[in-house]
C-alpha cells in the first residue's frame, strides 16, 4: 500500500518549519553540473548548508522557462553525459545517508515521456524521490504524469504564477500536492524579482485557496532576498544564483574548479543564515 | 486499418489529435493560450473577420495563386499530368504570409500591441515583419545565430521592413531553439506581446489555427482543378518541415478517399545516415513532447532533442505539427523523404524545365514527384505545392554547386 500523501518527507518537514516557527529554504541544482561526481558531491553538503528541501534539475536540451543560467547548467550536465537515470542514481546516492531531506525533481517532460511515465514513477519513488515539478505539465494535461505520480505516492508539485488568476487557481490547486510553488514573476528563471509587497500580497491570495505550503520562487539571488521573502512565505526558492556559483567555479577547461563544492556550500549557508534569521511576520 | 467517417473534425477540446497535440505550456502560459483559443473561436464566427483576412488575401497577398498545369515536366516525367499550386507567387514569396495575415488580424482584434515569431531560413520572420509593417506594429523576430549567417538577405529583408532581429545564441541556435528563446519572451511579456508562430505546431490552439489560415491553398486547388479538368485531383504532394503548407493543402481533401496525399520530409543526407544527418521527423523519429505539443521528433534514446539537417534552413526543425502525426498513425497521408542530393537535383530540372527557381523546400516535394510521377498513367491527376520561390536560397545552392557569387 501507498502511504497517504500527508505523511512524506515533504509534509514531515514543513510540519518541522512550522514548529520552529520559520520558513524553509528550496535550493535548486541541476543534477550532473558539472559532472556527475561534483555535483554528488554538492547534493550530499546541502543539508548541512542549510538546505530544507533540494529540487534537483533534470537537464533537458530545451528549457524554455529557464534563463541563461540554468540552461547552461543544463547543457553542461548533457555534454557530461548526464541522463534521467543517472539523474535518479544521484538520488539513491544521497539517500544512503540522507533520509529526511525532501528532494523534488524538476523539469521538462520529454525525458519522463521517453522513460516511461510508469517505470519512470516506480523508479523515481524506489530511489528516493518525494516530489516532482514538470514545468510544461499545466493542469490541463493532467492525465499524463501528475494522476499517475498522485497514485504512485509521489508528489506533484504545481507552480502558481501572476497570470493564474483566481478563477483559475482552484484548478491549478486540485492536484498539488507538498506544496504549491508560486513563480512571483512572468518570465524566465534567473530573471527580474519581484517587489517584497507583490510577493505578500500573492502568498495572501494563495493560502485565501489552499492549506498547503507556499514557497515562492524566480529572481530570489542574495540573502537578503531570501530573508525577505521568508518573512512572507513558508519557503524561499533559490535557483539561478546558487548554479551561477557553480559556473564560476568552472576551470577553464569547464571542469569543476578546486573548491567549486566548497564556494556553492558556502553560499547556500549565507541563503539559509538570511533565511533563518527572518522570522516569520516580523 | 478502418477507415474514420472523417479525418477534418479534430483537434478535440483539449487540443489533441489522437495521441497528439495538447498544451504542454508553463502555467505562465496557460492563461494566454486559453484567452487566444476563446479569441479565435469568436474571430471564427464574425463574419467580418473572415472578409477582413479575404480582403488582404486578395489584394495584398495575391491571393488567389494560379494553379499550373507544368507541361514540359510533365512531358519530361512522361506519366502524371503535374501541376504547380503556385503559393510562391504570393507577396513575399511564399505560403507563410497566409498565416502571418490571418494571425496579425487576430492579434489587432484582441488590442494586442507587439508581436514576436521565431523563424528559420527567415521566411516566417520575413512575413511577420511584413504584416507587422502593414499594420504599425512593432515586431521582434528570434533567429538562431546559425541561421542568422546562412541567411543574411532574408535578415536585411526583415531589418528593412523596420523588424528587430534577435539573435538567439541559445542551445544549437538554430530554429528549435528561436522557438525556445520567443516562449521566453511571451511568458515574460504577458500583458501585450502577441506570438505569431509559423508552423502547425505549438500548444493548441495553434496547430489548428495555423492549418485554418492555411487551408485557403487546398480549398483553392479543388475549385481550380474542378475548373481546369472537371474533377478532383488524384495525388497531391507537398514539402513538410513543420507541415504548414502541407497541411494547408492537403486538409480540404481529406475525406476525398480517392484523394492521395504524400508528405515529403527533409532526407539530409539519408535517414540511414544516422542522428543528426537528416530532419525526417516522422519517417525517422518518434513520438515526444516538445514546444508545447506531442508530435513526432528527433530525439535520442534519452529524450534528448537532436538538431535536424537539412540543406534548407526551413526544413530543419526536428518536430513536425500533431496533425500530421496523427494522419501518419492513421495511414490517411503517407509521409516519405527526399535527400538533399535530390532536392538540389529537383531544384535544377525545375529552373531548366519550367522557368521557376523553386525553394529548397518545394524542390524536396519535386524530387518525390519526379519518382512517381513516371509510373502514373497520363491521366492521373498530380498537384505539387509550390510553397516558395527560391531567391533566398541561391547562395547556399551555389556554394553546393561549387559556384562563387
Amino acid at each position: 500500500m501507498t502511504p497517504p500523501l500527508s505523511s512524506g518527507r515533504i509534509e514531515r518537514r514543513f510540519a518541522r518549519l512550522a514548529e520552529e516557527g520559520r520558513a524553509g529554504l528550496v535550493t535548486f541544482v541541476t543534477a550532473g553540473d558539472p559532472d556527475a561526481t561534483t555535483a554528488a558531491g554538492i547534493l550530499a553538503g546541502l543539508p548541512a548548508a542549510g538546505a530544507d528541501v533540494i529540487e534537483l534539475g533534470m537537464p533537458f536540451t530545451d528549457p524554455m522557462a529557464d534563463g541563461p543560467s540554468i540552461q547552461a547548467a543544463g547543457l553542461r550536465a548533457l555534454k557530461a553525459g548526464q541522463t534521467l537515470a543517472g539523474t535518479l542514481d544521484l538520488v539513491r546516492g544521497f539517500r544512503r545517508a540522507d533520509d529526511a531531506t525532501p528532494i523534488v525533481l524538476m523539469g521538462y517532460y520529454n525525458p519522463i515521456f521517453s522513460y516511461g511515465v510508469d517505470r519512470f514513477l516506480a523508479d523515481a519513488k524506489a530511489a528516493g524521490v518525494d516530489g516532482l515539478i514538470v514545468v510544461d505539465l499545466p493542469p490541463e494535461e493532467d492525465a499524463e504524469l501528475c494522476l499517475p505520480a498522485l497514485a504512485a505516492g509521489v508528489r506533484f508539485v504545481r507552480l502558481a504564477t501572476p497570470t493564474t488568476d483566481d478563477r483559475r487557481l482552484p484548478k491549478v490547486l486540485t492536484n498539488t500536492a507538498g506544496f504549491v510553488y508560486y513563480v512571483s514573476i512572468a518570465g524566465i528563471t534567473g530573471a527580474g524579482s519581484a517587489k517584497d509587497a507583490d510577493v505578500a500580497a500573492a502568498v495572501a491570495r494563495l493560502k485565501r485557496h489552499t492549506d498547503l505550503p507556499v514557497a515562492v520562487g524566480f529572481g530570489i539571488k542574495t540573502p537578503d532576498q531570501a530573508a525577505a521573502v521568508a518573512r512572507v512565505a513558508d519557503a524561499a526558492v533559490v535557483g539561478s544564483a546558487i548554479v551561477d556559483r557553480v559556473a564560476a567555479g568552472l576551470d577553464a577547461d569547464g571542469r569543476a574548479g578546486p573548491g567549486l563544492v566548497e564556494d556553492v556550500l558556502g553560499f547556500v549557508r549565507d541563503l539559509a543564515d538570511g533565511v533563518r534569521g527572518a522570522r516569520k511576520g516580523t | 486499418m478502418t477507415a474514420l467517417n472523417t479525418y477534418r473534425s479534430g483537434p478535440d477540446e483539449q487540443g489533441h489529435f489522437g495521441a497528439y497535440g495538447g498544451r504542454f505550456v508553463a502555467e505562465t502560459l496557460m492563461p494566454l493560450i486559453l484567452e487566444l483559443e476563446a479569441a479565435y473561436e469568436a474571430a471564427k464566427r464574425d463574419p467580418s473577420f473572415r472578409s477582413e483576412l479575404d480582403y488582404y488575401l486578395a489584394h495584398y497577398v495575391g491571393r488567389p495563386s494560379p494553379l499550373y498545369f507544368a507541361e514540359r515536366l510533365t512531358a519530361m516525367l512522361g506519366g502524371a499530368k503535374v501541376y504547380f499550386k503556385r503559393d510562391e507567387l504570393n507577396h513575399t514569396g511564399a505560403h507563410k504570409i497566409n498565416n502571418c495575415m490571418g494571425q496579425i488580424l487576430l492579434a489587432r482584434r484582441m488590442g494586442k500591441r507587439r508581436i514576436i515569431a521565431e523563424t528559420g531560413a527567415g521566411q516566417h520572420g520575413v512575413a511577420t515583419a511584413t504584416v507587422c509593417a502593414l499594420f504599425g506594429l512593432p515586431c521582434t523576430v528570434y533567429m538562431g545565430e546559425t541561421d542568422i549567417a546562412r541567411q543574411q538577405p532574408n535578415v536585411f529583408r526583415m531589418k528593412l521592413l523596420g523588424a528587430e532581429v534577435r539573435p538567439v545564441t541559445s542551445g544549437a541556435r538554430t530554429l528549435k531553439d528561436a522557438m525556445n528563446e520567443a516562449l521566453r519572451d511571451w511568458v515574460t511579456n504577458v500583458a501585450d506581446t502577441f506570438y505569431i508562430i509559423g508552423t502547425v505546431a505549438g500548444p493548441h490552439p495553434y496547430p489548428a489555427m495555423v492549418r485554418d489560415f492555411q487551408s485557403v491553398i487546398g480549398e483553392e486547388t479543388r475549385e481550380q482543378m474542378q475548373a481546369a479538368e472537371g474533377r478532383l485531383p488524384d495525388t497531391l504532394v507537398a514539402a513538410i518541415g513543420g507541415g504548414s503548407n502541407a497541411m494547408g493543402l492537403f486538409h480540404p481533401f481529406l475525406d476525398d478517399p480517392t484523394v492521395r496525399m504524400v508528405g515529403v520530409e527533409a532526407g539530409g543526407h539519408g535517414l540511414d545516415a544516422g542522428e543528426g544527418a537528416h530532419a525526417a521527423s516522422i519517417t525517422g523519429g518518434r513520438p515526444g513532447v516538445l514546444h508545447g505539443n506531442r508530435t513526432y521528433l528527433l530525439q535520442d534514446g534519452d529524450g534528448q532533442i537532436i538538431e535536424g539537417h537539412s540543406i534548407s534552413a526551413g526544413l530543419d526543425y526536428p518536430g513536425v505539427g500533431p496533425e500530421h502525426a496523427w494522419l501518419a498513425d492513421q495511414g490517411r497521408v503517407e509521409y516519405v523523404s527526399a535527400t538533399d542530393r535530390e532536392a538540389l537535383d529537383a531544384f535544377r530540372l525545375c529552373a531548366e524545365t519550367e522557368g521557376i527557381i523553386p525553394a529548397l523546400e518545394p524542390a524536396h516535394a519535386l524530387a518525390h514527384v519526379t519518382k512517381i510521377a513516371p509510373a502514373l498513367p497520363k491521366d492521373h491527376l498530380l498537384v505539387m505545392n509550390m510553397c516558395g520561390r527560391g531567391d533566398k536560397d541561391i547562395f547556399a545552392v551555389a556554394a553546393h554547386l561549387g559556384v562563387t557569387l
